[in-house]
């Protein structure tokens, strides 16, 4: 008797009546089933709620992830990294030895040294290094870990993105957030499992950085707009009221439930389920995006303001979708691609997004959450410690693209707390101490959501694909 | 209790199975090499440590070898046992199998501590490895036996019914008339029928009234539009170009060339063919160069700072990826960075697939069309006329041309190009260097620029520097520059010089006049040396007579050059001025060659380089253009030219341009192959030459090298592959998956299929069938397995939940276009045009603004575009369409062979309060009204029909009118909501109705719309 056919077609029967993933109290044996039948139930579309809550592979830290990403690549020089060396060789050429070595999208690789002109302090217990463009962030020092060793493979934004989100740079493979929500489902019956926020630019990588690759479309990261109705087509059309609305979708169900009778086909069961959770986003989705709901010390903390689509409205809404149970939030914030003039863009910036990135951190501790949720601030890459300035493109005293060393940080969920790690050789070209690769980042986040990242595979084209593809090791130095 | 249910039944199984193994493995029990483990391992070892292949310098086949890793009588040594359990640091054996069943462990365990004993003698010798079955040529199989014989309809049923029997399950009964017919227009046409259709087919009494409807179907020029689509998926067809930029390229061509090829049933073979070589064909004609788009739908990364090889090579990995999977069913991608781990494909013939790819210009081919053509040859009448005009008149001109040809053909210039070069440009844009020592420039095309190239050269006295301004297969209308036109302009023009041995003593160099073939009349070369970045230079020599070869010549002022060597600066500015706006688009340069020379006084050749092209052509060997060519140059030269010239250039004004499509053709230098070392571009190593998988099917030996020879390869009766792929997908559309469900992957680790004899039999018939797609879809429509009807019994859902062996037909939602098709054609709103420029209806605000930069233009479409079938929408691929992307339609960054098929409330949400599904309701609310009859009953049958193309039951009708009456009552009174809910333009009101009376049948509508049957095929 072949075992494993055996399990797989009592499983089918169970889930094919529709009471695998929500009613059974899930265990350890049956999440690896459950994961080892998706890919092909969800194909057939013949599954109850891919969206239900899963458990991991082992007890997690974290629940859930707000990923705030600071798109276009902030200078680590500017705001983490604080390098002597630089102010030591400032303006001179790039050793030879250095400059060889290195591939850029913009600049020649023997241009001069740039040191930071932000002035450098160390904060909190744990004397955590950070310029003063991150007044806010500084006061939450001890609550964070920051990398300053990032290393990753792309040097170009849409690739980088890709990169960054997938852990491939050709397109196509499932994202961070959409293999978290296909591992752990979503705890929210009536919103989506993974929401995206945007504030400043349009991303590079467009929609495939919150892409669902070959993973059920139900996976992929729903955009939230800025203005107006939060979700696509959330808000029923003029003319049509919530009365209207409700006894539209009751005429419905009566009359899918009676075909469903005649033609046998559960499916239509999905289809009313769809439906009404429908009914329930547009309940709960206005009530959710009202931030006037908020007192006034915590727009006051955050710097928000209801009604604009701004960065800390986001991470005040981030912390709202946490709330209520939704698995994966993504902010976007592109606006650091500073090829010219990175003091005033990172200042800029620094003044849209340091308080609210810090005001979130500080308001999840405070509400209970940080503990179980993990925070991640970075871009897709790093900046070059050289300078780049070329009157004919209109650039003068900026950065190029780098990506052998950058950095992010993290906090919550699981990491520990007041910790800086990595550090960068002299000139801050590449990670000299305990480089961490994006895939080695991936594995650990997957590990603090309690996935063992080499095992949280999806079947495809006769290959079992992961988030680290081949590589990946978890940072333990960042384990709390 | 459930959850207790299903916790006892796993933990029964797992109990169970680890009882099992236990009773059988008794130390007692011997424990015998070849009944027992010698299966096992070539079940699961053999692959990748067997006679075809030895990973890790192991064969498992081989017992000197094998026992590398076993110690016998200790299986806790043995490195045998412990790989298969996954003990240790090392990942489990096999690598991304399923592992051994704890059965097949505990065999191997007792094996070892027995004392391993693998006896020599036949059994020792391994078994020859069977070869995978899709590699293995299908044979067709004789027709098997059935005991209802009455139900076989054709050779497909008694496949078809042999596994039912088999299975203990019988067929299904045919579904109704209307479904069958419904079902037949949705699968063949993607559109519902019209209520004129199904009154006609249930009318219709004739035997033959079904195979009828097929014909009708077949022969619908619909048909080419939903066969087409599903062939787009795999051709990953888009009308953006990707990555960051994203910007649009026209490629629908492409697209309306597999509309119209599937409508006249090219076969298959032919249709392969041509899409990956067309170009090569003898007399290729240009439909046969637009088939080559399957291969350009690429996407292309146009980010500033990217360095154009390493997107060069991705695009090429795309195409080996889109053809794998299109043609083969392959994964041949998994071999980019190692030898493939399943499947018989090693890193090397990865490069060798990848060599018939790689040697390609990637020209847009213009695609005039009918008006164009026959515009252009009316101009080009007139022009000839002119010129004969002008002969006639003027019995000297051939005289003093001859003469002219003969001093022109004299002259002669001595230029050196400066090959020693390097060059850096503003925006990141990074250039190739070609073989003719010209650059090519690649990347970031944004407006205004800079060219800044470094050069040495040995030479003294240098009198002059050339700026050559040159056309090529891969810019824009052939170039020379990178606007949509192939235009360009160049601002200014700067040369510093400095000793080879003191490189910082750089000083400029003085230029004292400039010259060039052509200029612009009101953008003359001589503004490239005024200082001034505002004023240009410009080569547009208006409609018709763009895109050549053009130069311009510096002298400088006093020679320039140092014993020892110079090093130049020279720069080429293209600076952006805003009162320059010839041509449109991005007008930099696109590939240009720089030279010296040391003749003194040294002037631009005023002779364009397509004319001394000709000019080499002996006089009597010229063709008709040749002769224009030379002849339109010459009337510039010559003293009695001017009015004819006049009259030439009003007439050439009207020339019109037709669209573009993406295409290839062979380089004419072809591109070397490297291996890449682990799938890194930075990393070539050895060179290698075109070749196929050895696993597979021979080269066919007089076959080309090239992409043509890959088609006859791929399209060769003897592959294995191509006709079971192509009758798999066709199969999984009818029937909601494939005999083998996963279509893009044939290879080892596949799923076996449902019913291997149906599927090779399907294969030899295609062949049989010279390939004819229509006759592959007429014989599987016209079976009895299609035609049952797809009723979920109890008995069927349990015996058959996935409906694997076809005991019924399937039931399932629409694809994301077809959903908003039957939305629109039920609302009577939906245009049969075919073809054409992609649409762009309406989307939702702010949802572009999701893609870097600027959002893109959207100009909704008007008129008929606006409710065109949902396949002409354009297709951006950073931000596609909202309303067709939740309907699972594949967002084109690389080929699909299967669509997931999803049901989301995102989806639910769509169809409920999209703008354009609102639009429909109102539509088939007015609809409804207008043509549906006398009374509320009536109108609601018949709107109840236009969806579903049924006519409701009692129960059903019953809840419609309720919810109807409860909005008329609401809507009474109440104008404004009318108003909102009937109608979708307010400036563009209905006229001669009520809209009170409207607004409840738009609610109503907007209900009929989401019902699942409408939306379902069944």
């Amino acid at each position: 008797m072949n075992y494993g056919d055996e399990i797989r077609r009592e499983a089918r029967k169970l889930v094919t009546r529709r009471h695998f993933f929500k009613d059974c109290g899930v265990g350890l044996g049956s999440v690896a089933l459950a994961s080892l039948l998706d890919g092909r139930l969800f194909a057939q579309g013949k599954t109850a709620d891919p969206l239900a809550a899963k458990k991991p592979h082992f007890p997690a830290k974290a629940k859930r992830v707000i990923y705030l990403f600071q798109a276009g690549a902030p200078s680590q020089l500017d705001l983490f990294d604080y390098k002597p060396g630089l102010a030591k060789y400032n303006g001179k050429p790039v050793p030879e030895s250095i400059a060889k070595e290195q591939m850029y999208a913009f600049i020649k690789p023997d241009a001069g040294l740039y040191a930071t002109e932000f002035k450098f302090a160390r904060h909190g217990k744990s004397g955590a290094e950070l310029s003063d463009a991150l007044p806010h962030l500084a006061r939450v020092a001890d609550d964070i870990a920051v990398v300053k060793s990032m290393v990753t493979d792309a040097i170009n934004h849409a690739p980088g993105q890709i990169f960054m989100n997938t852990g491939s740079q050709q397109f196509g493979r499932p994202s961070l957030g959409a293999w978290v929500t296909y591992g752990l489902g979503s705890e929210s019956q009536d919103l989506p499992g993974f929401v995206v926020l945007s504030s400043a630019g349009g991303t590079s990588g467009g929609a495939s950085n919150w892409g669902c690759g070959f993973l059920p479309s139900v996976y992929q990261g729903v955009p939230f707009r800025r203005t107006g109705e939060p979700i696509l087509s959330l808000s029923s059309p003029r003319g049509i009221t919530r009365e209207t609305q409700r006894r539209t979708l009751d005429t419905l169900k009566a009359l899918n439930e009676h075909h469903q009778a005649l033609t046998g086909d559960r499916e239509i069961a999905t289809r009313i389920n769809a439906f009404e959770m429908a009914f329930r986003m547009q309940e709960s989705a206005p009530e959710l995006t009202d931030l006037t709901r908020e007192s006034k010390e915590t727009l006051e903390l955050y710097g928000a303001t209801p009604g604009k689509g701004s960065y800390a409205n986001n991470c005040l809404l981030a912390r709202r979708l946490v709330e209520r149970g939704v698995r994966f939030v993504q902010l976007y914030h592109e606006a650091w691609d500073h090829h010219s003039e990175v003091v005033k863009g990172v200042r800029t910036q620094c003044k849209a997004t340091d308080q609210a990135s810090a005001a979130l951190v500080q308001d999840l501790k405070q509400r209970g959450l940080l503990d179980d949720t993990l925070v991640i601030w970075g871009g897709e890459f790093g900046r070059t410690p050289m300078v780049e300035s070329n009157p004919d493109a209109d650039r003068s005293m900026g950065r190029d693209h780098h990506n052998k060393a950058f950095s992010m940080w993290l906090a919550g969920g699981g990491i520990k707390r007041g910790v800086t790690l990595g550090e960068t050789d002299e000139l801050g070209f590449t990670a000299a101490v305990d480089p961490v690769h994006v895939h080695d980042l991936h594995a650990t986040v997957l590990h603090l959501l309690g996935f063992d990242h080499t095992k949280l595979t999806h079947r495809f084209q006769g290959r079992d694909f992961r988030l680290t593809d081949v590589h990946g090791e978890v940072v333990e130095k960042l384990l709390a | 209790m459930l959850s207790r249910r299903l916790k006892l039944l796993i933990g029964g199984l797992f109990a169970l199975a680890a009882v099992v193994p236990l009773l059988r493995t008794e130390a007692n029990q011997a424990v015998d090499y070849a009944r027992d483990i010698q299966p096992i391992l070539a079940g699961a070892c053999y692959q990748c440590h067997g006679a075809g292949r030895v990973m890790g310098q192991l064969r498992l086949d081989d017992k000197q070898l094998a026992m590398k890793v076993i110690v016998p009588g200790k299986s806790g040594e043995s490195r045998l046992l412990r790989r298969i359990l996954g003990e240790g640091d090392e990942a489990r054996m096999p690598l991304g199998g399923d592992p051994l069943t704890p059965e097949q462990i505990a065999l191997v365990r007792a094996w070892i501590d027995q004392g391993a004993t693998w006896p020599d003698g036949p059994a020792a010798a391994p078994a020859k490895l069977e070869k995978h079955w899709a590699f293995v040529a299908p044979t067709r199989p004789p027709l098997p036996q059935v005991k209802n014989k009455s139900w076989v309809r054709n050779p497909i049923d008694s496949f078809v019914l042999a596994k039912l029997e088999e299975k203990g399950l019988a067929p299904s009964p045919e579904a109704a008339k209307l479904t069958l017919l419904r079902r037949l227009s949705l699968d063949l046409t993607g559109l519902p029928p019209t209520l004129a259709e199904i009154d006609k087919f249930l009318a219709d009494q004739r035997p033959d009234a079904y195979e009828k409807v097929v014909d009708r179907l077949l022969a619908s020029p619909h048909y080419g539009e939903r066969w087409g689509r599903h062939w787009l998926d795999v051709a990953r067809y888009a009308d953006t170009n990707g990555f960051e930029k994203d910007l649009a390229r026209s490629i629908w061509p492409y697209r309306d060339w597999v509309i119209e090829a599937l409508n006249r049933d090219l076969p298959f073979d032919q249709f392969a063919t041509e899409q990956l070589a067309g170009d090569l064909l003898p007399g290729a004609t240009l439909e046969q160069r637009i088939a080559t788009g399957f291969l350009r739908n690429s996407m292309l990364n146009q980010e500033g700072g990217v360095d154009p090889e390493q997107f060069r090579v991705e695009g090429i990995i795309d195409r080996v990826d889109a053809v794998g999977k299109a043609f083969l069913g392959l994964t041949v991608a998994c071999a980019q960075c190692h030898t493939h781990k399943f499947d018989p494909i090693p890193h090397r013939e990865y490069y060798q697939f990848y060599a018939f790819l790689n040697s390609d210009d990637e020209p847009e081919v213009e695609v005039p069309g009918e008006e164009v053509t026959k515009k252009r040859a009316e101009i080009m009448a007139q022009v000839a006329k002119i010129e004969a005009d002008l002969v006639a008149s003027d019995p000297g001109l051939s005289g003093r041309m001859a003469a002219w040809e003969e001093r022109a053909r004299q002259e002669k210039q001595d230029w050196v190009v400066l090959e020693d070069a390097t060059i850096f440009a503003a925006f990141g844009t990074k250039f190739d260097r070609l073989e003719d020592g010209s650059f090519m420039a690649k990347g970031d095309n944004s407006t205004g620029n800079n060219y800044v190239i470094k050069a040495r050269t040995p030479l003294k006295n240098i009198t002059g520097f050339r700026l050559e301004l040159l056309t090529d297969p891969n810019l824009p209308r052939s170039g020379p520059g990178r606007s949509n036109e192939g235009g360009l302009f160049v601002s200014e023009f700067s040369v510093e010089a400095a000793p080879a041995d003191k490189p910082e003593a750089l000083e400029k160099v003085a230029l004292g006049g400039v010259t060039a073939d052509f200029s612009h009349p009101d953008f003359p070369v001589k503004n490239v040396i005024d200082g001034d970045l505002k004023t240009a230079w410009s080569i547009d020599a208006g409609p018709g007579r763009r895109n050549q070869d053009r130069k311009a010549v510096f002298a400088t002022k006093t020679p320039v050059g140092f014993d020892g060597g110079t090093n130049l600066t020279l720069q080429v500015a293209q600076k952006q001025d805003t009162t320059i706006s010839l041509q449109g688009g991005k007008p930099n340069i696109g590939r240009f060659r720089l030279s010296v020379t040391t003749t003194p006084s040294p002037l631009a050749d005023p002779v364009p380089a397509a004319v001394r092209r000709v000019l080499a052509v002996p006089a009597a060997s010229r063709t008709r253009e040749q002769l224009h060519e030379v002849y339109l140059y010459y009337l510039t030269v010559d003293p009695q030219g001017a009015a004819a010239l006049k009259a030439i250039d009003e007439v050439m004004k009207a020339w019109p341009y037709g669209p573009t499509t993406l295409a290839l053709a062979p380089r004419p230098i072809p591109r070397e192959t490297r291996l890449f070392k682990r799938g890194d571009w930075r990393k070539p190593a050895e060179a290698v030459e075109p070749g196929v998988p050895a696993a597979l099917h021979p080269f066919p030996q007089d076959a080309p090298k090239n992409r043509l020879g890959l088609a006859r390869w791929i399209v060769d009766p003897m592959n294995p592959l191509t006709p079971r792929v192509i009758v798999n997908r066709f199969w999984q559309q009818y029937f909601g998956q494939g005999l083998v469900t996963t279509p893009e992957d044939f290879g080892a680790r596949c799923d076996r299929p449902s019913h291997p004899e149906l599927l090779d039999w399907l294969a030899t018939e295609f062949v049989r069938q010279k390939w004819s797609m229509k006759g592959m879809h007429r014989l599987i429509v016209t079976s009895a397995a299609y035609r049952q009807s797809s009723r979920v019994t109890p008995r069927l859902e349990e015996a058959d939940p996935e409906n694997r062996w076809l005991a019924r037909a399937p039931r399932f939602r629409v694809e994301a276009e077809i959903i908003r098709d039957i939305a629109l054609a039920a609302a009577g709103l939906l245009s049969p045009k075919i073809g054409g420029p992609s649409v762009y209806p309406a989307i939702p605000d702010g949802v572009l603004n999701l893609s870097y930069g600027a959002p893109m233009k959207w100009e909704a479409s008007t008129g008929e575009d606006r409710y065109r079938r949902a396949m002409y929408t354009f297709w951006k691929r950073a931000v596609p369409y909202p309303s067709l992307l939740v309907f699972d339609a594949p967002n084109a960054d690389f080929a699909c062979a299967r669509r997931i098929r999803s049901n989301t409330p995102l989806q639910a949400l769509t169809t409920l309060n999209d703008k354009m599904f609102m639009e429909a309701a109102q539509g088939l609310a007015l609809r409804a009204w207008k043509e549906g009859g006398i009374d509320d009953r009536s109108r609601m049958v018949y709107a109840f029909r236009l969806c579903t193309g049924r006519r409701p039951d009692a129960f059903e009708l019953q809840h419609l009118m309720a919810l109807l009456r409860e909005q008329q009552i609401y809507f009474r009174g109440k104008t404004a909501e009318a108003v909102y809910v009937s109608a979708a333009d307010m400036d563009d009101l209905p006229v001669g109705v009520d809209l009170h009376r409207i607004a409840p049948w738009a609610v109503v509508a907007r209900a009929l719309l989401n019902l699942d049957e409408t939306m379902t095929k069944e």
